[in-house]
């Protein structure tokens, strides 16, 4: 063999060794499947996952990546259990979406201890990335402050200044109840009192004619799913936004606008992460989701298990293996960019920040067909939607 | 203006009527359940599905086929009425020579089904359903803004729960349909066919659930997990009132509602478990329920 042929053999080999990276990865998606929050996470969490890896092309990059997915119920006992599995017998590397706050805590305490990665888009809980951050932790799409921050700020802002809050009786709508008052207080408004309503809730005439008896300018509804559709349905029944009273639903995603119907839900101030109707891209992609989805559009929470796992998936691809430490350390450390969300940035506590949106709901004259549900009032850039770095208690950041 | 244990006499009426409203519906689910048990001795567990199924109904009556609200009221306890029939017939017939246990294991079993489908098929956020209009706004009673849809809930709900506790109490065919509870053979002897009149009584179970799904419809958003949240709760009301006891599902139903509504006051965090405090109370000391009969 002379020396010309012996170098040709060496570089093919390592061409054949830097094209055939050949890691396997197995993300589960963790969500409802089949309560409450099932239309805003549930299947459509697990096409999005899916549609991030083709669009990836994972597979031509030397990554197979499998996913599977389960019904955690909304129950923490529940998510633990499945998480454990995953982690110790069925070989899973990531745990992706996960809402319901105090499930997704559960799930946060088990990822650290198993050393993985953990990329939650559907809870809200801002501990997430704040006391109980954990190194192998992305919280993508939104929290509770972002969510305060954004409505909250809005409402003030508009004259309403005497809250009441309902709120679901769980580490979420305490969460968001708890940023909520502080943003509001920081605003000059006051918060003249709350009800906890059981997670989750049917009948809310109770609690909303508490509300009313307490004068407040607009009842806060620190709740989620079908308890705010009901919420806001039983508020309009009973007349009280009618008599005055303003309603501000500081979690509301567009499955939920879409089951109250615009009659009912016209005039709404939200916070989101996305909204299909955004640009060409997020059309484009919205669409896709949509033929694969039966015709509804993606939440919030589905375009960030897009933007998620597609940044995770650059980590890999970027470290050639899929260890936490390297993974992580080149998800915090490189922009994240892609068709749904844009620019955005992952930072050392976990929290993942990007523009956030404050939108009206339309009426019905102004809609111009289904699913069309929002005007855009302002944008919040990614600098001042989330709670700053300082300000979590991470014991991640320095 | 006084005050009664720290609330202000209005706000104390309206949760008393609002427990009263939800206590309707209570009343008349548990009333379902208490005909087809002291009856036919079955323990149906899909009876939360079928409430659901009567809100679907009475929803694609009114989107696919135009019917309004007050057609749905009649119609659609017909149409679910019939499918429990036909349930009776193809299944749970097989199962009268068996434990109870059989019967409530087919009919848990036919609920998750039921669910399953309509999760599928509908998603699980929910449908709107308009109030109808004759009903839509509220009248002002000083303490509190009563919306009129939620004072014919409470109307509706009396008229049908009396009129059944007739029926079976007062009239012939409720004593034959006794009669045949007791002693199947001998009441077959004097011509009387017990196995349609069972299947019968089965579907008017089914049908009274299906009545409450389309009082539900405009106030609860209509989505598939709607019953399954409910019958639980339906389910401490009628160990409550006795298993079996029509009078008592009714009353118990109305009463437990009140209760309800006035822990949402006093301590809204315990409102979810307070029924189930009351049915543990009460199994303690009188195992048949407050209206039953020991056996």
């Amino acid at each position: 063999m002379n020396f010309k042929t012996a170098t040709l053999a060496g570089l093919a080999a390592m061409l054949m060794a830097g094209s055939a990276m050949a890691v396997d990865v197995k993300l589960g998606v963790l969500n409802d499947r089949s309560g409450i929050y099932a239309d805003l996470s549930g299947e459509g969490s697990v096409v999005a996952a899916r549609m991030a890896i083709e669009d990836f092309d994972a597979a031509a990059k030397g990554i197979n990546v499998e996913v599977i997915s389960a019904d955690h119920q909304n129950k923490p006992d529940v998510a633990s259990t499945i998480a454990r599995q995953w982690y110790d017998e069925e070989g899973v590397d990531v745990i992706v979406d996960v809402p319901t706050s105090s499930a997704a805590l559960a799930v946060n305490e088990i990822t650290r201890e198993k050393g993985k990665i953990f990329l939650n888009s559907g809870a809200a809980s801002t501990d997430l990335t704040g006391a109980q951050c954990a190194p192998g932790t992305a919280h993508w799409t939104y929290d509770t402050y972002a969510l305060a921050n954004g409505t909250g700020k809005a409402m003030v802002d508009n004259g309403y200044q005497n809250w009441y809050f309902l709120t679901a009786d769980y580490a979420f709508g305490h969460s968001l109840e708890e940023n909520t008052t502080a943003v509001v207080q920081a605003s000059g408004g006051t918060v003249v009192g709350s009800v906890r309503h059981p997670f989750p809730g049917t009948d809310f005439s109770s609690f909303l004619l508490q509300a009313q008896a307490s004068g407040a300018d607009v009842i806060g509804l620190a709740n989620a799913g079908g308890d705010t559709v009901n919420s806001i349905k039983q508020a309009a029944e009973f007349g009280i936004t009618q008599a005055g009273q303003a309603l501000a639903g500081l979690l509301i995603f567009i499955t939920d606008v879409h089951a109250l119907g615009l009659e009912t839900a016209q005039g709404l101030v939200l916070t989101e992460a996305f909204y299909w109707d955004l640009n060409d891209e997020t059309r484009a992609w919205s669409e896709r989701f949509s033929e694969e989805m039966g015709g509804s559009k993606p939440t919030m929470v589905h375009a960030g298990v897009y933007s998620a796992v597609t940044h995770y998936l650059k980590g890999v691809e970027a470290s050639g293996d899929k260890a936490t430490d390297g993974v992580m350390d080149w998800m915090k450390s490189n922009p994240s960019s892609d068709q749904v969300f844009g620019e955005g940035e992952l930072r050392a506590d976990g929290r993942h920040i990007h523009d956030m949106y404050l939108f009206q709901v339309k009426s019905p004259a102004e809609s111009t067909g289904e699913w069309d549900y929002y005007k855009l009032l302002a944008t919040i850039p990614a600098e001042i939607a989330f709670r700053p770095l300082e300000d979590g208690g991470c014991a991640l950041v320095e | 203006m006084f005050e009664l244990l720290g609330i202000p006499p209005q706000a104390l009426f309206g949760q008393l009527l609002l427990g009263l409203i939800n206590g309707s519906f209570y009343a008349l689910l548990s009333l379902g359940l208490a005909v087809i048990f002291g009856l036919l001795n079955i323990i149906n567990f899909s009876h939360g599905a079928q409430y659901m199924m009567g809100a679907f109904v009475a929803w694609m009556g009114l989107t696919w086929l135009g019917i309004p609200y007050w057609g749905a009221l009649v119609i659609v306890p017909l149409v679910v009425g019939t499918t429990g029939v036909v349930i009776e017939r193809l299944m749970i017939s097989k199962l009268y020579h068996l434990d109870h246990l059989y019967g409530l294991l087919l009919t848990f079993g036919l609920a998750l089904i039921i669910q399953g489908l309509f999760r599928n098929g509908f998603g699980v956020s929910g449908l709107p359903y308009s109030i109808p209009s004759q009903l839509s706004g509220g009248t002002n009673l000083g303490f509190m803004f009563l919306p009129n849809y939620r004072a014919w809930v409470v109307v509706a709900s009396l008229i049908v729960c009396f009129g059944t506790w007739f029926a079976i109490e007062r009239t012939r065919l409720g004593a034959y349909l006794r009669a045949a509870t007791e002693n199947p053979t001998l009441v077959g002897a004097f011509g009387i066919n017990v196995p349609r009149m069972i299947t019968l009584t089965y579907g008017f179970g089914v049908a009274l659930a299906a009545f409450a799904g389309v009082l539900a419809a405009p106030i609860y958003s209509v989505n598939p997990n709607m019953g399954a949240d409910l019958i639980i709760v339906v389910f401490a009301v009628v160990v409550i009132g006795g298993m079996g006891s029509i009078l008592g599902a009714i009353l118990t139903g109305f009463g437990l509602g009140i209760v309800e509504g006035l822990t949402k006051v006093f301590y809204p965090e315990a409102s979810s478990v307070a029924i189930f405090v009351i049915m543990a109370i009460v199994l303690l000391f009188k195992p048949a329920g407050l209206f039953g009969r020991t056996a």
